[in-house]
């Protein structure tokens, strides 16, 4: 419901006040309703990120579209890529929404994208040079991101809650695809579990990292702390890496392959598995947009967007002229 | 079902589903790369459809004994593909990883000029006496009509907008009509496909595309050109082929016959 009108005459400080009542007693915010700006700005980052994230995340599996090996396989990550826009598209609408007391519009996006001003996920900045690791992206990297949209579910921003739940029904879909994209490997010859095996320890570090930095301490940044503070999440990223590895490591081993880490255990007596650190340094070149594939798959985003300029100038000049 | 029956049904089944897999397999290139997210989304649903109905024609063929539906889609040779040569050329420069320069207005009017087609043609296999592809074509029609729909608005847009994407878009139908005669023909045994009973003539289908294409045309202040659709890079029907079809071939078979002892993908 929005509460637009009953808060005109309240201070900026009451207002904030009774934001951050709300959010304690777990409403939902809603596109309408006052909110801080740094609680817009946080979502407005979060939110774009996602957004750009799912269509960034297009790229490394596209290279695998046409080149899928059956009918039915290319049936499928068609359906599976598409999906991903679809999720970009429905969170860009959220984010645009969002925007709109700044007076920006999906062509900021767009821009920020291109200057790497706006970040995307570390994952879609690495190489996936064999159909393996089109198999191990569907699998591994769309099930490290179904235990991060899960999460946040019950997030505070209703429109943002509302998108995430359509995302996680199809999510759980692809990870389905993934398995059976896997299984179909792991069950092969020689050469195609060679191809899943060697995708997986090139996969390995990145899903590490997908889950971000235990704290601001390797990165120096305080958002997952402002995220929690006003329930955009509910976990942390240590706490969700575990639950991670928790679930797909038995998996993993399970289908008679190695994780590519000698210290990977389970430790009893803390409760909590040990792994060796990826490398953050790294990490923190890979979401600048310095990671192997960032210029390559960015160029090809710009060079696609500037090719077909044309047509959206003359789409808004046929609106224009309907009007 | 007599020998000859057979041979002629089993061409016009790879005719069909050559068409509609080629050119999935093109449209598939420009996923991530389409002028808007949105439209992103709508031609891979299209393309997704057209693909399948793809599968349902290397099915019939299948069932007929032709080999397995994946074999028949990735391991022939190029001379034995049928499809029109319209439909097999690329998208443009580049590739679909490496500074594609693909062309959206020589997209719309292909699609446009084969959707119109299509849609035809599967009306006319609704009369067809063989019972499977009769059902099929029932089948498909169900979604062809939204496809058709997609590709004439965007016809009508950038056909009546700015100067350029009008230039752009007389230049692709110009180049389109070059080989548009190539997926109106029927090829070698065009005459016996009607003749038993599997398919309307070419001729009447043809020129209820030519009168669809001109009312099209027509609505847009566009001039029909004078002469007949041409074929001018070949006759794919009877197995001559362009370049661009090999470099098809390639991409989309690399995996399935990258490991010859697989049993599964």
């Amino acid at each position: 419901m929005s509460d637009v009108t009953s808060l005109a005459h309240l201070t900026d400080e009451e207002k904030y006040e009774h934001f951050m009542r709300r959010i304690e007693n777990d409403e939902k915010i809603e596109a309408e309703d006052w909110m801080p700006d740094d609680y817009r700005e946080q979502l407005i980052k979060l939110i774009t990120m996602h957004g750009i994230s799912e269509i960034m995340g297009a790229f490394p599996e596209k290279e695998w579209v046409p080149k899928a090996p059956t009918l039915h396989r290319k049936l499928a990550i068609m359906a599976k890529v598409q999906d991903e826009m679809g999720h970009g598209q429905l969170l860009l609408r959220v984010a645009e929404d969002l925007l709109k007391p700044y007076g920006k519009t999906r062509e900021d996006i767009m821009q920020d994208l291109f200057s790497k001003r706006l970040k995307f996920h570390n994952v879609f900045h690495m190489p996936s040079p064999t159909w393996g690791d089109a198999a191990v992206i569907a699998w591994l990297v769309d099930g490290a991101a179904i235990l991060s949209q899960t999460m946040m579910l019950k997030t505070s921003y209703g429109p943002y809650g509302r998108a995430l739940k359509r995302i996680c029904q199809e999510e759980s879909f692809h990870s389905k695809h993934g398995e059976s994209l896997v299984l179909s490997l792991a069950e092969g010859t020689p050469e195609q579990r060679r191809m899943l095996q060697e995708a997986l320890n090139r996969w390995w570090e990145p899903l590490l990292m997908f889950f971000g930095p235990k704290s601001s301490k390797e990165t120096g940044h305080t958002n997952v702390d402002k995220n929690l503070k006003y329930k955009l999440r509910s976990k942390t990223n240590e706490e969700l890496r575990q639950e991670f590895l928790t679930k797909y490591v038995p998996k993993i081993k399970l289908l008679g392959l190695s994780v590519p880490d000698d210290t990977l255990h389970f430790d009893e007596e803390k409760g909590e598995w040990i792994y060796q650190e990826p490398d953050w340094q790294k990490f923190k070149e890979i979401i600048k947009g310095n990671g192997p594939k960032s210029d390559e798959r960015l160029a090809l985003r710009r060079s696609s967007y500037e090719n077909s300029q044309w047509v959206r100038d003359a789409l808004a000049e046929y609106r224009m002229a309907a009007v | 079902m007599t020998p000859e029956y057979k041979e002629v049904l089993t061409e016009l089944l790879f005719q069909l589903a050559d068409d509609d897999f080629i050119h999935a397999f093109r449209g598939s290139e420009w996923l991530g790369l389409a002028p808007h997210i949105e439209e992103d989304v709508a031609f891979s649903s299209i393309n997704q459809d057209t693909m399948g109905h793809a599968v349902i024609y290397y099915k019939l063929l299948e069932d007929l004994g032709m080999g397995a539906a994946d074999d028949l889609a990735h391991l022939r040779d190029a001379s034995a593909f049928r499809n029109g040569v319209l439909l097999e050329f690329k998208n443009g420069s580049g590739e679909y990883l490496d500074s594609p320069q693909y062309d959206w207005a020589f997209t719309v009017v292909r699609h446009l000029f084969y959707d119109v087609y299509k849609k035809i043609k599967l009306e006319a296999l609704k009369q067809s006496n063989y019972e499977p592809l009769a059902n099929a074509a029932r089948k498909i029609l169900t979604e062809q009509t939204y496809h058709l729909m997609h590709w004439q608005t965007w016809f009508r847009q950038l056909m009546q907008s700015t100067e350029e994407s009008r230039a752009r878009m007389e230049q692709a139908l110009l180049r389109c009509w070059e080989d548009m005669g190539g997926v109106l023909t029927y090829g070698q045994y065009g005459d016996e496909m009607t003749a038993l009973g599997l398919i309307g003539s070419e001729e009447a289908l043809k020129n209820t595309w030519l009168a669809e294409i001109t009312k099209l045309f027509s609505e847009v202040d566009y001039k029909k050109p004078s002469d007949e659709p041409k074929m001018a890079h070949g006759n794919g029907r009877n197995g001559e082929h362009s370049a661009d079809l090999d470099h098809a071939l390639k991409i989309l078979s690399e995996v399935y016959r990258s490991d010859s002892q697989a049993s599964g993908w």
